[in-house]
């Protein structure tokens, strides 16, 4: 579908200083290597935890007029293994808020892990059974990625690993992966200056794979370091911000069709519009309007979406800024309003 | 005359005109329910419309309009646009305290689709209050419905010794100084 509409000039009033979301300028990737790519990736997902805190309504939480270009490349580049970051592609991840953890401790990892483990073989005979009818002989793995964090200041991610083994199969045989999640902070310069010590700030849990471990795994954590989690929703202005964002990214395949999906309230039967715009000519528009390649502000996201939804209604005589949008799918990554991510590659 | 005036027609005695302008009619209607619900020593007469311009053939039948709330809600950008294309309708001599802005929706941030920034420049740039409610809910719905009824009560003049102009005062904020 070709993008019709020219862009039109920012709306005035856009400030440029001041407001709790002034300009919000982010670090648009520029991907050459397969490398680089998982790093941006990294990096999108990452700064949800940053656009979790204190949005819209209200002032100044977490987000000040001072805020300075934020880097978020992660730290040491060039020890980050690939090998090590594939776990983030190509899997659907659950987001959940957390808040501060009360004296979790780095140098303790293999203990939480062992406790876990615990817990969980306490949870099966309890009779909470997580899988019917199956014995499973789970094991955790607990570790640490210091790549995968903003800045230096942040804590770096902690992942969680279920893995299972059949007792039926050989004592040497293959682990399988069956369920992981994932800790991580970014940019938590305002939040590590707020928060009291002894607490840990990771705000945002990442999960893939069942419920139940979810939930098991989630309550011990709760119990242990005294954290609640919360499903995290994404909203459309969020969401928007996304579509904007992976649409400026080079993607070297032949790349499949941005699609937004928008859900219509107040009717009687729920209604989903899907609008699928070929990458390239979403492309070709998000670079009209983005002025400093490396930057982008509000202002350019939504005279970015105003041309997508201007060249809608031309067509169909539907007004798309009075739905809901619900997911954005592009090639690079995809997010549902519910809390989920995918990100391809 | 397609633009709304504010002394173009007399007013009429121990009455109130409030105009609701918004593009979702429902709320508009809950609303303005809620305003007529309220006790009151006046007459009022609430006026709702989806966009400026009004119709001008009826305009002869329109009394003098009080007070203008435009009416946003965040989750609908459509909304916002539709206030900011009506705002061109308006005269100017209506900012001066005879205008506010309505948002609703803020109890829920998770379907937030305009941006905060944008709605409150928009109060600064027309010098008018900017009031947040959640209309869905009935407790913010009779407070709403109460602060309307106050605000128009002095934009008639019914109040002595308070007029529209000091509600530009109301609207400075602490943090900004």
């Amino acid at each position: 579908m070709a993008a019709g509409a020219a862009p039109r000039p920012a709306r005035r009033g856009g400030r440029r200083e001041g407001g709790s979301n002034g300009p919000r300028r982010e670090a648009a990737p520029g991907l050459v290597s397969v490398m680089e790519s998982v790093e941006a990736v990294a990096r999108t997902l990452l700064s949800f935890g940053r656009l979790s805190r204190g949005l819209p309504f209200g002032r100044a939480h977490g987000l000040s007029s001072r805020d300075p270009l934020l880097p978020l490349a992660p730290r040491s580049q060039e020890n980050a293994d690939p090998q090590r970051t594939a776990f983030l592609l190509r899997k659907q991840w659950t987001l959940y808020s957390v808040t501060p953890l009360y004296r979790f401790s780095n140098a303790h990892l293999r203990d939480y892990a062992r406790l876990l483990s615990a817990f969980i073989a306490a949870e099966k005979q309890k009779g909470l059974a997580v899988e019917v009818g199956v014995e499973l002989d789970i094991k955790v793995a607990v570790s640490s990625l210091p790549y995968l964090k903003g800045s230096d200041q942040d804590q770096a991610a902690i992942l969680v690993q279920l893995s299972s083994r059949s007792p039926a199969s050989p004592k040497n045989s293959e682990e399988k992966l069956i369920w992981s999640g994932w800790f991580c902070c970014v940019s938590g310069d305002n939040l590590s200056k707020n928060v009291p010590e002894d607490f840990t700030c990771l705000p945002l849990f990442l999960v893939n794979g069942a419920e139940c471990y979810t939930s098991i795994v989630g309550s011990w954590f709760q119990k242990t370091f005294d954290c609640s989690f919360r499903r995290l929703a994404i909203s459309p202005l969020i969401l928007s911000w996304m579509a904007a964002m992976w649409t400026g990214c080079k993607v070297d395949k032949t790349a499949s069709a941005m699609e937004l999906v928008f859900s219509v309230p107040c009717l009687p039967q729920p209604l989903d519009i899907s609008y699928a715009i070929h990458p390239e000519d979403a492309k070709a528009l998000w670079d009209t309007v983005q002025k400093t390649p490396g930057e982008i502000i509000q202002e350019e996201v939504d005279v970015f979406m105003d041309c997508l939804y201007s060249h809608f209604h031309r067509h169909f005589r539907i007004h798309l800024s009075a739905t809901k949008l619900v997911k954005v799918s592009t090639a690079i990554a995809s997010a549902h309003c519910d809390g989920i991510i995918k990100v391809r590659f | 005359m397609a633009e709304l005036q504010p002394y173009n027609k007399l007013p009429a005695l121990s009455c109130a005109v409030l105009l609701l302008v918004g593009s979702d009619g429902g709320l508009q209607q809950r609303l303005a329910e809620a305003i007529l619900r309220e006790k009151k020593n006046f007459k009022i007469n609430i006026h709702l419309a989806a966009s400026l311009p009004l119709p001008p053939e009826r305009d002869h039948l329109r009394p003098r309009i009080d007070l203008v709330a435009f009416m946003i809600d965040i989750k609908s950008k459509y909304s916002l646009k539709n206030v900011e294309a009506s705002l061109a309708y308006v005269d100017d001599s209506f900012f001066l305290g005879k205008v506010c802005f309505l948002v609703t929706g803020v109890g829920r941030v998770n379907y937030c689709s305009v941006e905060m920034n944008a709605i409150r420049n928009l109060g600064e740039v027309y010098c008018s209050p900017v009031l947040f409610c959640e209309l869905e809910v009935e407790g913010s719905q009779v407070a709403t419905a109460q602060r309307l009824l106050r605000m128009l009560e002095i934009c008639a003049g019914h109040v002595p010794g308070v007029s529209a102009l000091s509600f530009s005062s109301l609207m400075r904020n602490c943090a900004d100084d």
